[in-house]
């Protein structure tokens, strides 16, 4: 969430009981726009933070005009000092995977790698690697998965340019109540995988400048459910970011995207778009077997 | 007003040729005919905004096109308009100059704007011009790059406005709902007891729920002060509509549909025994249905062999006030909305639970599909998960509680331990820093659940022994076997005793802040139960709980398969069908089984004869 909204996004957020203490609050109201000056980003997004057994990563991200590029991601202990996270690479994230249980809270922390595969340790001795994770590594996989999996954004919030690049949608006032309800007003913000396996039918009603997301309705198993309205706020509350296949688990997670309404008349108030993260991880879900959705 | 944005160099030198060119007295151009003809923002060098208002003249857009004529940067193929503007092909080519014949076209072409379009009854002139007026009365920046979306915005507020007139807008309901829902909490109802109230505020069960959010949200835990504050004035009805002597903020359960807020309550003493009374009355009428359709069985003369099968002898529950039950839970969905009392949990619902993992839905009602068959409905299933998070993450500062002294309970039979606890009146807090440190300075307070489902144990077949009497003495010779009595930890034992899973401590401590140590909190979190919080600051302590209402487990969770398929009776020949043999078969069968008789008959002769 833009770090100018985070006080007011902080309260609406704060329905499953992980919110931010005043304190670090306070911090990222003061270190936040400096990373901006810093780094020079158009925007920063603070993502939330994952909590370890130890202590708690808080990230952010750095975004340029198109923010459907590849953004930066900044993790900090304490919300004041914040380090820039490299980007992710096919190895880190295969590694990564791998890894079960909670993320310890210190960034140098080494995983063994061969508690979890002994044959894959051996490979990799031979490379002349370690067979070692740092938990920055796991903690850079682990973020690019939640984003994969649950990042969401309404319609008609974004819309792309003929250019390609994607920027925020400045007519947008918000989803108006019945389209709040559906899951297909909300979209996966990443490269979208599904929009071309769409019949010709479904195709006709797009409007190529807000329909070039994948939308949440077809998404096996359902990985959101929209929960109650509570002051002509909408939550979608993505319930179960899943993995079934590996564990990978730091603390129960819920992702909260939050839309206003649509609202006519004088109360309406400025679209915002939220994205806030708790603790990230895992939750085993034993109900069935399906895969998730992006397996 | 002007929109002089796009002015460029370029356009000046576009401009004052196109005047030399002496034919076109170009006033304006639409913003929408911009935009249309190249979409490349900022390629087009000749976009030019006239000084003047754009309001002057809609219909001039034919000079437009000859303005490109002069060959200024040449398009490129690949930009869009490519083909329009090359000299000789433009579709306006053929104008005639002369001023009459100006002012026909002019005519023909305001006219061609005002036709009404079959579809939607709208005309193009009138659109622009609603377009235009909304877009200088707004005044946004960078117009030209959301004209589109003004100008879907100006169709759809012509629809809006004529739908008005046929139907109300019933799309706000469910707010409006909500909100009336919140707003009856804060009525304050006068009733005749108001003054009793008055006297015994000091008394009040109502728990500050507002103080206990301050200090968790020292740790960023908790949700939005709005809420705690419609959670308190529920809680406050809650406590005017029951008989209740202690009242808690238990915690929030989230579920799919709608979340559970749920609150610890315990009864006045009087006010139990009405609800354990009508329990037993149900109990007592199925007993006497169970009796009736007894009777009826022994009517019938041929009956199926009785089985031999006993399932597994029923743990009963505790009672109310003690053990698991120690306390009632009453939960809703949204503060605002009626609360509901939760059935008391019984061990089955707690050993079932302890194998499943579902998500709630939100709906007490909801059936539980899993295997193993859960016993219940989700109103149980939340029971049940409230009171083993209740046993395993409600701790307390040690000291905090003391033991009551009285003698003899060590001898009692059931696990000897010591059950009741009060207030220590000489408790003194321990400093947060030490709070902090070891995981020994905090105890807990609520008693561990049995693997059995209970608190304090019991031997189930001992129980039955008043039931074995009636029975047939065939039955009484198989013993029972021996179970071995269940121990738990004793009650306030310190959380370093707890046990971690793989490497992760069964709790996590931490100071709300580093910053400033003299008014940190101490925080605890709980990693076997992931959203068990727990806060003590001098002599104030508390515990919550925010999650799903479900165990860390660093593995899926896979749910159990059933049992073997039970095996067939074995094939063997003396259940093999065979064809019944003939009657010529049977005969000579017969015949052979005599002729045998007779020569055995024979042999035994001869044998007798020789003997005498």
């Amino acid at each position: 969430m833009e770090a100018a909204g985070l006080p007011a996004a902080l309260e609406l957020a704060a329905g499953g009981g992980a919110g931010l203490s005043p304190e670090k609050r306070a911090a990222l109201g003061a270190s936040l726009p400096l990373l901006r000056r810093d780094y020079r980003f158009e925007a920063v997004w603070f993502w939330g933070c994952v909590r370890g057994v130890r202590g708690a990563y808080y990230i952010a991200q750095g975004l340029g005009t198109d923010r459907a590029a590849p953004r930066s991601r900044l993790y900090s202990l304490d919300c004041v000092e914040w380090s820039l996270l490299t980007p992710l690479t096919k190895e880190v994230e295969a590694q990564a995977e791998k890894l079960k249980g909670r993320f310890q809270g210190d960034p140098s922390f080494q995983y063994e790698y061969a508690e979890v595969n002994a044959e894959d340790a051996e490979r990799l001795l031979e490379d002349g690697k370690e067979p070692v994770i740092k938990e920055e590594d796991r903690l850079i996989a682990t973020i690019d998965q939640i984003d994969r999996a649950v990042g969401i954004i309404p319609r008609g919030a974004f819309v792309k340019t003929p250019l390609g690049s994607v920027h925020e949608n400045r007519n947008f006032e918000g989803l108006s109540l019945m389209e709040a309800k559906k899951l297909s007003s909300y979209f996966h913000f990443t490269e979208p995988v599904n929009l071309k396996n769409k019949t010709l039918l479904e195709k006709a009603n797009w409007d190529p400048s807000t329909d070039f997301l994948d939308s949440l309705e077809h998404d096996i198993p359902q990985a959101f459910s929209s929960t109650g309205l509570i002051k002509a706020v909408r939550q979608a509350r993505g319930c179960c970011w899943d993995a079934l296949q590996d564990g990978g688990c730091v603390q129960h997670m819920r992702q909260e995207a939050i839309f206003k309404h649509h609202q006519r008349g004088p109360e309406v108030s400025s679209p915002s778009c939220y994205l806030c993260c708790d603790g990230g991880v895992k939750r085993a879900v034993g109900t069935s077997g399906l895969r998730g959705p992006e397996k | 007003m002007e929109q002089a944005s796009y002015e460029h160099q370029v356009a000046e030198v576009s401009f004052s040729q196109r005047y030399a060119e002496g034919q076109d007295s170009h006033q304006a151009q639409e913003a929408n005919q911009s935009m249309n003809q190249s979409k490349a923002l900022g390629f087009d060098p000749y976009q030019t905004q006239e000084p003047r208002s754009a309001y002057q003249t809609y219909g001039v857009g034919q000079e437009h096109y000859q303005a490109y004529e002069d060959g200024h940067g040449p398009y490129q193929p690949h930009e869009p308009g490519y083909g329009l503007y090359q000299p000789g092909y433009s579709p306006y080519d053929d104008q005639i100059p002369d001023p009459e014949a100006r002012m026909l076209a002019i005519q023909n072409a305001k006219a061609y704007l005002l036709t009404s379009s079959t579809t939607s009854g709208l005309n193009l002139y009138d659109h622009l011009a609603n377009t235009l007026t909304k877009i200088l009365d707004e005044q946004p920046t960078n117009a030209v790059d959301i004209i589109e979306n003004i100008s879907k915005d100006v169709k759809w507020a012509q629809f809006q406005k004529k739908m008005d007139t046929l139907r109300d807008e019933p799309a706000m309901l469910p707010t409006f709902e909500s909100a009336e829902r919140r707003k009856t909490l804060f009525l304050k109802a006068y009733e005749e007891g108001d003054e009793e109230l008055e006297e015994k505020i000091g008394e009040t069960p109502l728990p500050n729920v507002m103080e206990t959010a301050f200090y968790f949200e020292q740790a960023g835990i908790g949700l939005s002060k709005d809420e705690y504050y419609h959670i308190f004035l529920a809680l406050k009805k809650l406590i005017s509509a029951q008989p209740i002597q202690t009242c808690r903020f238990w915690g929030k359960i989230l579920g799919l549909e709608m979340n559970y807020i749920i609150a610890e309550v315990q009864f006045q003493e009087g006010a139990e025994e009405e609800e354990t009374e009508e329990e037993e009355v149900t109990d007592e009428g199925e007993k006497r249905m169970g009796e009736v359709e007894d009777e009826d069985e022994e009517k019938e003369e041929e009956e199926p062999p009785k089985s031999t099968y006993k399932p597994p002898p029923v743990i009963p529950k505790e009672e109310n006030g003690t053990g698991a039950n120690k306390y009632v839970y009453f939960v809703c969905n949204e503060p605002g909305k009626p609360w509901v009392k939760l059935p008391p949990v019984t061990p089955a619902h707690i050993v079932c639970a302890r194998k499943i993992k579902k998500f709630f839905t939100g709906r007490l009602d909801a059936p539980i599909v899993s295997f193993p068959p859960f016993p219940g409905t989700e109103a149980n299933y939340l029971r049940a998960q409230i009171a083993r998070i209740s046993a395993g993450t409600h701790v307390c500062p040690i000291g905090f509680y003391r033991f009551a002294e009285e003698e003899g309970d060590e001898d009692e039979e059931g696990g000897g331990g010591r059950d009741t606890y009060e207030e220590n009146p000489d408790f003194q807090p321990l400093s947060v820093a030490e709070m902090v440190e070891s995981l020994s300075t905090w105890v807990h307070y609520v008693p561990s659940i049995l693997e059995q489902g209970r608190c304090v144990w019991i031997n189930p077949l001992q129980k039955s022994e008043e039931e074995e009497e009636g029975e047939e003495e065939e039955e009484k010779d198989e013993e029972p076997d021996e179970l071995q009595q269940e121990i738990g930890p004793p009650l306030l034992t310190p959380l370093s005793e707890d046990e971690g899973i793989q490497n992760i401590p069964a709790w996590t401590a931490q100071p709300s802040t580093n910053l400033i140590p003299q008014y940190a909190v101490a925080i605890l979190h709980s990693n076997r139960w992931p959203g068990a919080y727990a806060f003590a600051s001098g002599m104030k302590f508390n515990n919550i709980y925010f999650g799903w209402g479900h165990k860390y487990s660093p593995e899926n969770h896979t749910p159990a398969l059933p049992g073997p398929v039970q095996k067939e009776y074995p094939d063997g020949p003396e259940i093999t069908e065979a064809t019944d043999p003939a009657v010529e078969e049977e005969l000579a069968f017969k015949a052979a089984k005599e002729k045998a008789l007779a020569a055995a008959e024979k042999k035994n002769r001869r044998v007798m004869k020789r003997k005498t």
